[in-house]
């Protein structure tokens, strides 16, 4: 087809074939957009995202290994997502709280048309983050169990219990974790937050410590002291980090 | 807390110890040669004084329960603490005429009652001794009204698990899951999306049945797992495989209502959709030596910490077996690697169906 306007590329990310096929179908009346690639997990939508730069996503949030919400952490907000889920409470609560559009399954025909009308009219705004998505899908009381890490094309989970520390590096955070140290662009504080603060302690302010790895602290010059962590790493502890951090260990015993 | 101390139980104890105590005014009085205002002086803080005593039995009863220690050690106790208590007893009703009477008054108790003490202490013993008893019997009576309220919790939380089971059944997620897939048939393959509408309308229609059925045989629940596979093989596709060993004696033994469905739905759904090339779901069951074993087996991703929101499907499976089965059943889980096991084993039940 010969459109007189450049084409929209779009890529349908879903773990069901099925699922894909709707979306498929429902596309085929809209020359204006080409599907550029259709993904079956995480991974692949990551790769292919690299790969065409879409435009637009239609993004399924309950995916094996890498949810929807994970997806649009690593790819960023340069592009428009319309997310499509069955039933589930907090992810809906978060679209509504971000109003972020989203497609309940099964799909409308008359629904989706609408949801597209929308992403077209948006397209090239920004999408609101996805930590605010991902933080508001959160059921309460309930903290990160992995956190997701993109270098390149390459996708990484950690899982927060193998983490070992963080470290506050400008807009960037460092995670150390079982002797290496992946980068991923989000805030020490932001980041605090979701942790348990059970397990995970700011001993500084560029510092989070994961308590399990803490063998003994030591004092350092004037009021500072340093903690030594199982696999040798050396962090400095403030005077308010320490606090917290004997809080803790005198509720753990 | 010793049980008689509610205000109800102690002025029935007491008003127990009144005959004894008027008797002993009146001997005191006749015998003793005592006005009856003396010997009341002395009866009643005596016998007051003995009734707490033999209060005390309740805490050797409690440390030598009936049926749980031999006879010569409860013989043993209870003696020793009532020839100590009786002791105890007659010594201070001896210092409470030495307070109440005149010297002249208490050497003549002393005559008319001193070769009479070892009968007294006798008497004593054999109060506390009934009090003894009374305090054994108090306990069983305790002990079978808690065993009563135990067992009415007991059949509260199996019906309430056994509800909500039943209300959890059509998870949401599934029922709209399976309509999505639906919608897609109807243009690809329209007689795939009859057969699967037939599928989920038999899934309900069975699940609906069961709410009043207190056990089925394991032939139905089977029934409904391959309504339950079939439906959720159409969305999955190839990354859904089942493979079942299935013993054909066991099919007709009975098994509560929907205890394996929440199992196999969460090996699909924690442990099938977490994987993106798919897996194993297995279902071995087996009947030996008047038990009947079950296991449901799959694949899933150790690493996978997605937040478990129904979590509930093991705990509502293992209370419903403790409702019906007390300690008779069991459900283990083992989760090795990369496979993820629970294993049921509960008496092999046969005949009525309906009970």
């Amino acid at each position: 087809m010969n459109g007189p306007q450049k084409k929209i590329g779009a890529l349908i990310v879903d773990d069901e074939e099925l699922a894909r096929h709707v979306v498929r179908e429902f596309l085929t009346a809209h020359a204006e957009i080409e599907i550029l690639a259709e993904c079956a997990n995480g991974f692949e939508a990551v790769k292919a995202f690299a790969e065409h730069k879409p435009e637009l996503i239609f993004l399924d949030v309950q995916m094996p290994k890498l949810t929807g919400f994970d997806v649009l952490e690593l790819i960023g907000d340069d592009v428009s997502v319309i997310f499509t889920t069955a039933y589930d409470q907090y992810a809906m609560r978060a679209f509504e709280v971000h109003a972020v559009d989203y497609l309940l399954k099964p799909i409308s025909k008359q629904r989706f048309e609408e949801a597209l009308e929308h992403a077209k009219r948006r397209l090239g705004d920004k999408m609101p983050s996805a930590q605010k998505l991902a933080d508001a899908a959160r059921p309460p009381q309930q903290f990160l169990e992995r956190l997701v890490v993109k270098d390149g094309t390459r996708v990484t989970l950690i899982p927060t219990a193998k983490l070992d520390y963080i470290e506050a590096q400008d807009d960037y955070v460092a995670l150390a974790s079982q002797g290496k140290k992946h980068l991923k662009q989000q805030t020490i504080a932001s980041l605090e937050a979701c942790l348990d603060p059970k397990c995970f302690v700011r001993i500084h302010r560029s510092y989070i410590v994961n308590l399990e790895r803490v063998v003994r602290i030591e004092p350092y010059g004037k009021d500072s002291r340093l903690a030594i962590l199982s696999e040798g790493a050396r962090l400095p502890v403030s005077r308010a980090g320490y606090a917290r951090l004997q809080s803790l260990l005198d509720e753990r015993k | 807390m010793h049980p008689m101390f509610t205000r109800g139980r102690l002025s029935l104890y007491l008003l127990a110890w009144f005959p004894l105590t008027a008797t002993s005014v009146y001997v005191l009085a006749s015998r003793g040669g005592l006005g009856w205002w003396r010997a009341t002086a002395i009866a009643v803080p005596v016998f007051l004084f003995y009734a707490f005593l033999c209060l005390a039995a309740w805490y050797p009863c409690r440390a030598t329960p009936l049926g749980k220690v031999s006879f010569t050690r409860l013989l043993l106790t209870h003696l020793l603490a009532a020839v100590f208590m009786s002791f105890v007893w007659t010594q201070f009703g001896a210092l409470i005429s030495y307070l109440a009477l005149s010297p002249e008054q208490f050497e003549a108790m002393k005559r008319q009652f001193g070769p009479q003490v070892n009968a007294i202490g006798t008497i004593g013993i054999l109060i506390y001794l009934l009090s003894v008893a009374f305090h054994y019997v108090l306990i069983a009576m305790e002990e079978s009204r808690r065993a009563e309220t135990q067992a009415n919790e007991a059949r509260v939380l199996a019906r309430d698990a056994e509800l909500k089971a039943l209300k959890a059944q059509v998870n949401p997620h599934f029922l709209f899951n399976s309509l999505n897939s639906i919608s897609a048939l109807t243009s690809v393959d329209p007689a795939k999306a009859r057969e699967m509408c037939i599928l989920l309308s038999e899934f309900l229609r069975m699940t609906l049945g069961l709410g009043e059925k207190s056990v089925i045989p394991l032939s139905e629940e089977l029934a409904l797992l391959d309504r339950f596979l079939a439906i959720e093989k159409v969305r999955f596709g190839v990354r859904l495989r089942v493979e079942e060993n299935i013993q054909e004696e066991s099919k007709t033994l009975l098994v509560p209502p929907l205890v394996l469905q929440p199992l196999v739905e969460n090996a699909v759904v924690h442990g099938i959709a977490n994987l993106p090339e798919g897996g194993v779901v297995r279902i071995v069951s087996h009947w030996q030596d008047g038990r009947l074993f079950m296991t449901i087996e799959n694949s899933f991703d150790s690493e996978a910490t997605t937040v478990r929101r129904n979590g509930m499907g093991l705990l509502n499976v293992r209370k419903r077996l403790e409702g019906r089965y007390g300690t008779d059943a069991s459900l283990r889980v083992d989760s090795q690697a990369d496979q993820f096991r629970v294993e049921l084993s509960m008496p092999a039940e046969t005949g009525e169906t309906h009970k």
